[in-house]
């Protein structure tokens, strides 16, 4: 039966059970997801389970969802990332075109599915224009198509081209873009041959 | 042989001779033609066919047929039972997508061993081929021209939607890639191949109602279990498990995001 004290256990019950029912705090949820994901994966071939062990970047890129950082969170990010690139001993920066186009086109590496001796390649044109002569290229970053002859062959252009190969999150903080020495994935040398690629005038990418 | 698998054979051929053709020019316009030309006939029909039979025939130990499989819609009702999928159920106490649904079926109902149950489950293009892939085949085909209706009226529903949603967007590995890396923007491609926003509804809608798919390229049907597990692959990720909650959550993210889009698989694609 409904008395006035019976209905006020029910609406604490109510209140109690609400309390229960409220969702997650954000962090708590992608803590939760990290958590199922570390669950749901097992090692295979090169790939470990290591990989899915998120650094500061990546965790803070991560739960922006794809919104742009706020200001002092990019900073942070870029001084962090900027911190870790390391510039060839000899300061020589350019490689060879030709082996920068080999690593361009080669998107072997690193899968758990590839041998782990064989070819690791930067993908290049997965994602970028580069040549004029490859149409089959992606959009999901800028065109780089005469990067070097837009820009100017100086050296600046050229040590810039090293370190946003190297780790791009030190210039773009949440880019797309792999880093590409920071992680392990490119050789000094295949870095060197990229920024061939992109700032030597006889490349075909400067055409 | 029937026409249906005379017409399938027949499409089967065609894609391989046009797969070829591709291959000498790398144009958008072939590209386009390519993929008009390949809905004229979908060999996927072969791997329906298959899984009707699978679905019909009593199995395992106990000798208890899919008949008898409970997709959320009543025990052997397969008419729209993949456009409501995953959804949670009681018996197995979890939110299940059509593949572990399938694999729970077989192991609690047919007495299948899980380790058998889950032995192939993506056929590799030729001898080694999978009943859960031609399993599914079936069951989505008969959820063709059905709205996407799946509710997050349960609790584990929305919980899961959330932890797809927070994976979609958790960037790993040596490459930091997340799914969100070529599927969060508008209009974006890898090499030639369009890739769908998926955290739009559009994009969603788009995708999601077009898998499972015959590839082409690999002359195998493959359901969303491969689609995701290939994705992990090449974003450097280990190997993802069959069935696993990061499976079904982004599944339960893609599906949810799909609703009110009519299911259009299996298509077929390159």
């Amino acid at each position: 039966m409904l008395t006035p004290r019976t209905c006020l256990w029910w609406m604490l019950a109510a209140i109690v059970l609400a309390g229960c029912a409220t969702a997650p705090s954000d962090s708590q949820l992608s803590a939760r997801a990290a958590e199922v994901m570390h669950a749901s994966f097992k090692a295979r071939g090169q790939a470990g389970l290591d990989r899915l062990q998120q650094d500061d970047t990546q965790r803070t890129c991560s739960a922006l969802e794809g919104k742009v950082p706020p200001k002092d969170v990019a900073e942070r990010i870029q001084a962090e990332n900027l911190a870790t690139i390391r510039y060839p001993a000899d300061g020589k920066l350019l490689g060879d075109w030709r082996n920068g186009e080999r690593v361009a086109q080669e998107g072997r590496g690193k899968q758990f599915s590839d041998d782990p001796a064989g070819p690791v390649g930067a993908n290049c044109y997965a994602c970028h224009r580069l040549s004029g002569q490859e149409l089959s290229y992606g959009t999901i970053g800028p065109s780089l198509y005469q990067f070097g002859k837009l820009r100017g062959y100086s050296d600046e252009v050229r040590r810039y081209a090293y370190g946003k190969i190297y780790n791009a999150q030190a210039f773009a903080a949440c880019s797309n873009m792999p880093r590409f020495g920071h992680n392990g994935i490119l050789t000094e040398q295949q870095i060197r041959d990229v920024v061939a690629l992109l700032m030597d005038p006889a490349s075909p990418v400067n055409q | 042989m029937s026409a249906r698998w005379l017409r399938a054979v027949c499409a089967l051929g065609m894609a391989g001779a046009l797969g070829t053709a591709l291959a000498q020019g790398n144009t958008q316009d072939e590209i386009a033609k390519y993929r008009e030309a390949l809905q004229d006939g979908n060999p996927s029909e072969l791997w329906e066919a298959r899984g009707e039979e699978l679905w019909k025939t009593p199995r395992g130990p106990r000798h208890v047929a899919f008949t008898a499989c409970d997709l959320g819609l009543g025990p052997g009702v397969v008419k729209g039972a993949y456009a409501q999928l995953p959804r949670y159920f009681a018996d197995a106490d979890r939110v299940q997508d059509l593949e572990t649904r399938l694999v729970w079926c077989m192991v609690h109902q047919q007495g299948i061993g899980e380790a058998d149950a889950t032995k192939v489950t993506f056929g590799d293009g030729s001898a080694r081929r999978s009943d859960l892939e031609a399993l599914a085949a079936y069951v989505v085909a008969q959820s063709r021209g059905v709205k996407m209706n799946v509710a997050l009226d349960h609790p584990k529903m929305r919980e899961m939607y959330a932890l797809g949603e927070k994976m979609f967007w958790y960037r790993g590995g040596t490459h930091d890639f997340a799914c969100s890396t070529c599927h969060g923007d508008d209009a974006r491609r890898i090499r030639l191949q369009d890739l769908p926003n998926l955290s739009t509804k559009e994009g969603a809608q788009k995708a999601y109602t077009t898998w499972p798919a015959y590839r082409v390229s690999q002359g195998e049907l493959r359901t969303m279990e491969w689609r995701l597990n290939d994705c992990f692959r090449q974003q450097r990720f280990p190997e993802l498990v069959y069935g696993s909650d990061t499976a079904i959550a982004l599944t339960t993210f893609l599906a949810h995001n799909a609703n009110g889009a009519e299911y259009a698989g299996p298509a077929i694609k390159r």
